[in-house]
């Protein structure tokens, strides 16, 4: 789109690296091709997704206007930059900042490209990324070779690749860590970016790096690979290493990670990594998206088999100099400060004082502080980006990082400096208290861009963050410490499960029409490195989510003992008495002609599921369906209370059931005549719904459909404490989709 | 589309066009979201329409911005000035005069529109006097006293033939990091209908 697109390889010759400038050019030559026909639509997609580059909601030419699914008319026609992907369709920019470290020209580079080629915007992510929307593909090269000027690659930030390395944002600076993981996070970073090992994985590969074990920062619990930071005397000797885990990760079903080894030393890093990639490039599954992770890999293998397929790679691997090269260099790492350490302004104005108190955080070196600067919805002007940089320069030395809760972190602040930079970050609308509190809601981009949005997270979060915030300091005390955390859909990427209150986005229909729920997820724990996932308790529709926050915070500010945290009240307060507390709340509206529950947050379109058009009807067996959908749902609570009572074989036998359930009801709609033979409703279910993939999620295909078969088939075997924990998730997930699919098939065939 | 190596820079292309509104502290920014879910459904102004972004929860951000392929609309905070913008993002072939009249009348055009809205209740309405315009593009047109030498007379020209019978005041944004931007003020309000009907 932009004129000056052709010239910016010329203005940036030799200006950034070699290897880099020449990718870039073989991703413009890529593209070219692919306009004029002579590249694959699929290849070109995965290229492009390598390169961070994104498609956005309504790249498939069509968006339901809120009156009818209307065709958008791109100026490009029929061209494609993936299946079902319009070429001149706005999409994303995603961007890797390793370890969120950024300096201020990178500031600088982001606000120019939030500006030209964005919305204004640039968007902090829940992995320590930037994300720039409404991005024209033609628009990449020229924004990836600036990013490269300033020593920034988007490559490998999306598609089936090494994702971004996150690192604790606190590390080197934390007075609870064992020592700072930057430079090892960084060294593995480098190292697996365009490794030949990592090129042949059938899905993503996520990991992480913490500091310590009790806090959340490097949430090494959800990653594919979680590097702990420990210690050990060797010889006499401390010595450096990683307590490492593998096969975590959030996404529809989520997996604790296992721990594959308590002491890596830093020399064994980079090579366990290489070897670990090669054995889920080797075994990991590639054809079922649906089980390609590599958490799926490690739960059918063991983790004791897959360790020793892992050290048996290991032992075979051609030395590589890297590997321990870095090892020096990374033990004598360390920042410095720009001005002397000093002490914190007794007195100041009450936002200054509210301030301190939530927004900055002592460091291990006396003196200093890390300030956080806490973006509403992980959002960044290019002026506030611009103000920030300076502001980086003035008091520090550009020691910046983004953090998974969607913020910025300015480190090495001197104390005797916070009043100034305090005024300094309120003249750039930067200086909001509430860092890390309930009013700093974290919320994926869901409906607002993503494709695979169901509910509004952005438009949700917001109106929580704008009513926590007017009361938040009237609030008690431990309810300000909780955490808000939202996803438009099952996938996760605001991580509700590690929230103290999480949501997602789920539809359900009521009186004959499609309508945005969540689902609430409690029983998460942030801290200890995201150490419990939250379980669904109940789907209320958008509008009413504000009202269960505000009942679950009082409940709890009212009833907890003292030093009792969320997690530990949710499970006391139990799944019974907590639904009781909200059901009323899932209910239709009482006053019918109110049409503000259609609708979703800070979007007034009549609620549509993926703009492909909702079926309208009702009727008897419409309501019939929606009971029985309703009935597996209760069922499959029923399984909860169980699980968490212990009685682990009946509850995986209640969510077996659960699901059986919902997939008859389904059945029911074209045929009465279906038994409750287990037998006889899966095979009617595959039969109608499977291999007519009428249930296939947009999507996610035929993926929750297959939760169902494989339960059956396993529904002889005996129930585990993990292996029930999972299918409760998978019940759920299948009993979601079936309420998505009875939507979007909405009149029944006649029977 | 004229190639742009054969150009001489800078190149004025990318024109944004910010028409600053009256009593900006009245304006609610929030029903804006349907009144621009409207324009898509009837695809009325310039160009393709395709969504909506909501930023009002960012201090002075783009407020709610409506997308299109060729061009954007806004009601921008940016820098806490409150305005009716048009941010034209496909390249225009034609004269620096062709491409500052297409964008002005855009962003006219829709204030107008906004200004009649009754779900707006008059309370977005054009201060008159006061229009932004930026470059948004820093290679072809970077904020420099080059820049602004080059670009000085079609600015004239175009100013005083937009505020004719006025006297208006003139001043370039001066940070080498920002866009391009020029600040214009007419000493006299002036009607967004008599302005269209400057514009040709």
């Amino acid at each position: 789109m932009k004129v000056s697109n052709s010239l910016w390889a010329e203005k940036l010759s030799g200006k950034l690296p070699e290897h880099l400038a020449r990718e870039i050019d073989i991703f413009e030559t890529e593209a070219t091709l692919r306009k004029q026909g002579k590249l694959d639509e699929r290849l070109f997609a995965e290229t492009r997704l390598r390169r961070g580059i994104y498609g956005q909601r309504y790249d498939n030419g069509q968006r339901h206007d809120g009156r009818k699914v209307q065709e958008i008319a791109y100026p490009s026609g029929d061209l494609t930059k993936g299946p079902h992907t319009m070429w001149d369709a706005p999409g994303m920019q995603r961007i890797k900042i390793p370890g969120g470290g950024l300096n201020a020209k990178q500031l600088e580079t982001l606000a120019e490209l939030a500006e030209e080629y964005s919305d204004g915007i640039a968007h902090v992510t829940t992995r320590q990324d930037f994300q720039l929307h409404y991005i024209h593909i033609d628009d990449t090269p020229s924004l990836m070779r600036r990013l490269a000027a300033a020593g920034i690659t988007t490559r490998e930030a999306c598609g089936n690749s090494v994702r971004n390395v996150t690192a604790c944002p606190y590390a080197g600076v934390c007075p609870d860590e064992v020592f700072d993981v930057t430079p090892y996070s960084q060294a593995l970073s480098k190292f697996l970016l365009g490794h030949p090992d990592c090129q042949n994985f059938g899905r993503k590969f996520k990991p992480s790096f913490s500091g310590c074990s009790q806090h959340a920062c490097g949430l090494a619990s959800m990653h594919d690979m979680g590097m702990i930071a420990v210690t050990r005397i060797e010889n006499g000797k401390e010595k450096r290493g990683f307590e490492t885990y593998v096969g975590g990760g959030l996404g529809a079903v989520p997996y604790q990670a296992k721990l594959f080894d308590t002491f890596v030393p830093p020399e064994e890093l980079l090579p366990l990594a290489q070897a670990i990639a090669r054995v889920f490039a080797a075994r990991g599954e590639k054809k079922n998206r649906s089980r390609a992770r590599i958490k799926f890999l490690i739960q059918d293998l063991g983790i004791e088999k897959f360790k020793e397929l892992v050290l048996e790679e290991r032992k075979n691997l051609p030395p590589d100099p890297r590997w321990s090269a870095y090892v020096k260099d990374a033990e004598q790492f360390h920042e410095a400060p720009l001005r002397p350490g000093g002490k914190t302004p007794l007195l100041g104005s009450e936002s200054f004082q509210r301030w301190v108190k939530s927004n900055t955080r002592q460091q291990k070196q006396e003196g200093y502080v890390v300030v956080t600067i806490a973006l509403p919805l992980g959002d960044i002007t290019a002026n506030q980006l611009r103000a920030l940089a300076d502001i980086a320069r003035r008091f520090t030395k550009e020691t910046i990082r983004s953090t998974v809760e969607q913020n910025i972190v300015l480190r090495w602040v001197s104390q005797s400096d916070l009043s100034d930079l305090h005024k300094a970050l309120e003249a750039a609308g930067l200086g909001a208290p509430g860092a890390g509190t309930i009013v700093d809601v974290a919320a994926c981009p869901g409906t607002d861009t993503c494709k695979l949005g169901i509910s509004s997270s952005r438009g949700l979060a917001a109106v929580l963050r704008n009513r926590l915030a007017e009361k938040s300091f009237q609030l008690d005390e431990s309810v300000q410490n909780l955490h808000i955390k939202i996803s438009g859909c099952f996938n996760s990427c605001g991580q509700h499960h590690v929230a103290d209150l999480g949501f997602y986005g789920v539809s359900r229909k009521m009186s004959g029409y499609a309508v945005p729920h969540f689902q609430v997820v409690l029983g998460g724990e942030w801290d200890h490195n995201g150490s419990s996932y939250g379980l669904p308790v109940i789907a209320i529709p958008s509008k009413n989510i504000p009202e269960v926050v505000t009942r679950l915070t009082d409940l709890y500010a009212a009833n907890r003992k003292s030093g009792e945290i969320f997690k530990d009240f949710i499970k006391r307060t139990g799944k019974v008495e907590l639904k009781k507390i909200l059901e009323d709340l899932a209910r239709p509206p009482a006053d019918p002609s109110d049409r503000s529950f259609f609708s979703d947050w800070g979007d007034p379109r009549e609620y549509s599921l993926s703009d492909m058009g909702i079926g309208e009807c009702a009727g008897e067996v419409v309501s019939a369906v929606e009971f029985d959908l309703a009935a597996a749902e209760r069922e499959l609570f029923e399984a909860q209370v169980k699980w968490e009572s212990g009685q682990v074989e009946e509850a995986g036998a209640t969510a077996y059931k659960s699901m059986l359930r919902a997939a008859k009801a389904l059945v029911k709609v074209e045929t009465q005549n279906v038994t409750d033979d287990p037998g006889q409703i899966v095979r009617e279910f595959r039969a109608r719904y499977y291999d007519t993939q009428k249930f296939f999620d947009p999507f996610a295909g035929g993926k929750f459909a297959n939760y169902l078969f494989a339960a059956h088939e396993k529904s002889n075997e005996p129930y585990t404490f993990d292996s029930t924990r999972y299918l409760i998730d998978e019940a759920q997930l299948f009993i979601d989709a079936a309420h998505s699919c009875y939507n979007r098939v909405g009149t029944p065939a006649s029977a | 589309m004229e190639n742009p190596r054969t150009q001489h820079f800078p190149q004025m292309q990318h024109v944004n066009v910010k028409l600053l509104v009256r009593n900006p502290e009245e304006v609610d920014l929030e029903p804006l979201i349907p009144v621009f879910h409207g324009w898509i459904q009837d695809q009325v102004g310039e160009g393709l329409l395709l969504d909506i972004a909501d930023y009002r929860h960012v201090d002075a951000g783009p407020g709610v911005v409506l997308i299109g392929h060729e061009g954007n609309y806004s009601v921008d905070n940016t820098d806490n000035r409150l305005g009716v913008r048009y941010n034209r993002k496909a390249a225009l072939d034609g004269s620096n005069q062709d491409r500052l009249k297409q964008a002005a009348r855009a962003a006219l055009i829709a204030c107008q529109r906004l200004e009649a809205d009754p779900r707006l209740a008059g309370r977005l309405r054009f201060n008159g006097q006061e229009i932004e315009i930026f470059v948004n593009d820093r290679l072809l047109a970077p904020n420099c006293d080059a820049t602004r030498e080059a670009f000085n007379s079609d600015f004239q020209m175009f100013f005083q033939n937009l505020f004719r019978g006025s006297e208006y005041s003139m001043s370039y944004g001066s940070d080498p990091r920002q866009l391009f931007t020029v600040s214009v003020k007419a000493a006299q309000p002036f009607r967004l209908a008599d302005l269209l009907e400057k514009l040709g």
